[in-house]
């Protein structure tokens, strides 16, 4: 048992700081764990969302020492003793109360995104042929735990707030995992480039290096889908000429 | 005083958004239905989303032998033949649908080799049966139905929580919740309702279950009038993580076993060779070289290893080695699978195994074992309802998923869960929908019945030097994890009662600090009273069933009493109180006995 000391956010939209806590930390325990007996021993009102506690449900998104992190998955061992550990709530979201936030806006992104269309089966008894080495490159968008924590930290959301325009690193990866769908038919490019604003996400890679899942957002979601609108929608020939010189 | 309340209208509304909750929602929406469901946290994040190993279904793409039937054997054999024939019938001749139809909504399973979905063993089932994605099926499978739903016009409210349904005339006509963020109430008129809300056990301490499973569907199901079957039977999963303290309980896949992982006690024998029991004779490996062969591959010659008998054999086994001084250093047992596997295949089959024991416990499984011990998994019991329909003795009220009882009788497979959902939420879906097309006009609100609700749910506020419903659920899962748990007795069974009665006056002085929005203290005071109820009931229910059976092990009545096996224990409120009755099931008709006897 150790006193580790902790700077939690409490407050509303309106009013709100951040509030000194002693809590008393046992062997490998997580940030969560010591939210939780802050709230069963000292505050039982502050606000904190979670669900399975073992990194697989992306409920507990947080800010630790102002990065964005599961709460769940990061264990208290990580920071030095000495001085407090930060949390508080992601900032590119409204908030609701102390660590929660309104993430209400993802849901709704979540909706607007052109839905699965598969081909017509290729057996007659309905089924499909797919293969492992097919399956294996949407698999890795389909990681994906809805934490929001690559919303969180990209700057296109978090510092200028385009909110209205741009879906976010979080939906272009669930539109990569039906664009790279084997069995899927429809056009997301159109999608993509206006009511996505994917042209504005300019590769910064922040939200690949806060994905709990390890998901390789920029390079294996983004990049992809940037070249498919390119190729969908700017001057294909000049493209495929400028391809060919360029050899 | 009376409350303003916002009132949503629906013909269907579906109460918990798991796998459940959500095949039943698209089925009712897909038959016309105006379809409101919701969900105690956000969408997507209930607990079919923890679901690991896979879905279990007679898809024979592995196995050409396997069908139906085969598949049925197992259930019952693996529910210690206590089961409802009947679900167990609908359930594995309908799954392999439930499963091919989810791959044409978006699922990507692992493949076999000549490109179909790959089935994996598991613990009980007699082939490679589960479908699966990693150790991550449950996430793709919840992916799915949530996307199909929200595509299919189903109106979702995410962080509500009902806390009555309401009844008129004997039949249900909707449910009273109250929002998370801002803690409002909302009134639901409905012309049926589906319950979907899962288990009970954030009732006990060492559990996997998350904050959300405290019995609120059973508890609403129990108030309103409806019957609750089998609640002494609770599923300790045999393998949760046991250190450090901090993730004691997460859960340890049974798919770890069903890619080759073997349990070692500490003087590093294989154990589970001394455990097989009778009725599973001859059907086991006997050697550790014989199951080797089998995990290599070779598996029409070779029997699997007996780390695959059923979870309430497994964890029994290990509980025994532990007490019995042969546990590992911090109370469990050591699972390997770093002795049978390289690791590029562990990295591959069981990524968020690996991922979780090197980020929570510092532990690399593809060099070294684990230490794991039983936690509370899953109950068997729940509403009782009719197989064909789900509905139950409430008109318009219909259950589906672990909330529903029947289906894994004394004990369930792993794997049979997921495919439970989709089964019986989709035959829930379309039983509500068509109850509901029958019906007129919504019942009109009794107001004075919600202002009786809404102020004894706010009693707490304002309250000063009253229990801290923190403190009161902690003690609630001591007293259970110490007498209810994987041993029982009447003597520890009866301190459970007194306590829970106690724990249940104490819990009406519960003080609320703060104010209603999103005020977790007053949320846990609010499900401390399902959890009251679950927990007495899986109480009274341990007492009345004096004998061992499947997850439900008496230490007074070691033996299972074959007078006992089709017999249910009915749970009912009566009078303002809890009574407890027993029940014969239906006779299983013989042609299916014989495949239960004789095997196909």
């Amino acid at each position: 048992m150790a006193m580790r000391r902790f700077e939690v956010f409490r407050g509303t939209r309106e009013a709100g700081a951040l509030q000194e806590y002693g809590v008393e930390c046992d062997e490998g325990m997580v940030v969560l764990d010591a939210m939780h007996r802050l709230q069963a021993d000292q505050a039982p009102d502050m606000a904190v969302r979670w669900n399975c506690k073992a990194g697989k449900c992306g409920s507990c998104s947080a800010e630790i020492n102002g990065s964005p992190r599961l709460m769940c998955m990061t264990r208290l061992s990580d920071y030095p003793e000495d001085r407090p550990i930060t949390v508080t709530p992601m900032r590119a979201f409204p908030l609701v109360r102390d660590l929660v936030t309104d993430v209400s806006w993802n849901y709704e992104m979540s909706r607007r995104i052109p839905p699965f269309q598969p081909r017509a089966p290729d057996n007659p008894d309905g089924t499909w042929r797919m293969y492992q080495y097919e399956v294996e490159r949407p698999q890795e968008f389909r990681k994906c735990i809805e934490c929001f924590l690559c919303q969180d930290v990209c700057h296109v959301l978090r510092t200028h707030g385009k909110h209205a325009e741009f879906i976010g690193p979080a939906f272009l990866v669930r539109a990569a995992a039906y664009e790279l769908h084997p069995l899927d038919m429809a056009d997301r490019t159109g999608y993509l480039k206006d009511e996505g604003g994917i042209g504005y996400c300019n590769i910064t890679k922040c939200c690949t290096e806060v994905c709990p899942e390890d998901i390789r957002i920029t390079d294996n979601a983004i990049i992809p889908l940037k070249e498919r609108v390119v190729d969908a929608h700017y001057d294909p020939i000049a493209r495929l000429l400028g391809r060919l010189f360029a050899r | 005083m009376t409350a303003v309340l916002e009132t949503r209208d629906h013909d269907v509304i579906v109460v918990g958004a798991g796998g459940a909750g959500l095949r039943a929602a698209i089925e009712a929406r897909a038959r016309g239905a105006s379809v409101g469901l919701i969900c105690k946290s956000l969408l997507g994040k209930a607990h079919t989303v923890m679901a690991e190993g896979g879905v279990a279904a007679a898809l024979a793409t592995v196995r050409p032998e396997d069908d139906w039937r085969t598949h049925f054997r197992d259930t019952m054999r693996g529910g210690k033949m206590h089961g409802s024939w009947r679900m167990a019938q609908i359930h594995t001749q309908e799954a392999p649908d439930r499963v091919r139809e989810l791959e044409a909504w978006g699922a990507l399973f692992d493949r076999t080799e000549d490109g179909r979905i790959s089935q994996r063993p598991f613990g009980g089932h007699t082939h490679a049966r589960l479908a699966h994605v990693g150790d991550r099926t449950g996430l793709e499978m919840i992916r799915v139905l949530q996307d199909r739903a929200i595509h299919s016009g189903v109106e979702v409210y995410m962080e509500c929580t009902v806390i009555r349904l309401l009844v008129a005339a004997g039949r249900v006509t909707g449910a009273l919740a109250y929002r998370r963020e801002n803690g409002r109430f909302i009134v639901f008129r409905a012309h049926a309702v589906v319950l979907s809300t899962g288990g009970i056990g954030k009732g006990w301490q060492i559990t996997s279950n998350s904050w959300e499973y405290t019995g609120d569907g059973h508890a609403l199901a129990y108030w309103a009038g409806a019957e609750l079957i089998d609640m002494e039977f609770v599923q300790f999963h045999p393998t949760g993580m046991v250190w450090p303290p901090s993730v004691r309980g997460i859960l340890v896949t049974e798919g770890v076993r069903g890619e080759g992982g073997v349990l070692r006690n500490a003087r590093g024998r294989r154990f589970m060779f001394d455990y097989v029991p009778d009725i599973y004779q001859g059907d086991y490996a006997e050697t550790e070289e014989e199951s080797d062969r089998w995990v290599t591959g070779d598996r029409t010659r070779n029997r699997r290893p007996p780390e695959l008998l059923t979870r309430d054999d497994v964890a029994r086994a290990i509980t025994r080695e532990i007490a019995e001084g042969r546990g590992s250093p911090h109370g469990g047992v050591f699972l390997d699978i770093a002795s049978k596997r390289d690791p590029d295949y562990i990295k591959r089959k069981l990524p968020s195994m690996y991922h979780q024991f090197r980020e929570l416990a510092g532990v690399d499984i593809t060099t070294d074992a684990m230490e794991v011990g039983p936690t509370t998994h899953y109950v068997m019991g729940g509403v009782k309802v009719d197989a064909e329909t789900q509905e139950s003795t409430v008109p318009g009220l219909f259950a589906a998923g672990e909330v529903a009882g029947g289906l894994h009788g004394a004990n369930r497979l792993g794997g049979n869960s997921l495919s439970d959902l989709l089964v019986f939420g989709r035959r829930a879906g379309l039983a509500a929908a068509e109850f509901a097309r029958r019906q007129g006009a919504h019942a009109p609100v009794d107001q004075a019945e919600c202002d009786a609700v809404v102020s004894g749910s706010l009693a707490g506020f304002g309250r000063v030097d009253g229990e801290n419903p923190f403190a009161l659920l902690a003690e609630l899962q001591a007293l259970m994890q110490r007498h209810a748990g994987i041993a029982r007795d009447r003597s520890g069974l009866d301190a459970a009662l007194t306590g829970l009665g106690a724990l249940g006056r104490r819990a009406e002085r519960a003080s609320i600090p703060g104010a209603r929005e999103y005020n977790p203290s007053w949320h846990t005071a609010l499900d401390l009273r399902s959890l009251l109820v679950v927990t007495e009931a899986c109480a009274r229910a341990a007492l009345e069933r004096t004998e061992s059976r499947g997850g439900h092990a008496r230490t007074d009545y070691p033996n299972s009493d074959g007078a006992l096996e089709r017999m249910q224990v009915v749970i009912r409120r009566d009078g303002g109180a809890m009574t407890v009755r027993r029940e014969p099931q239906p006779e299983i008709p013989p042609e299916l006995m014989r495949i239960i006897r004789e095997g196909v």
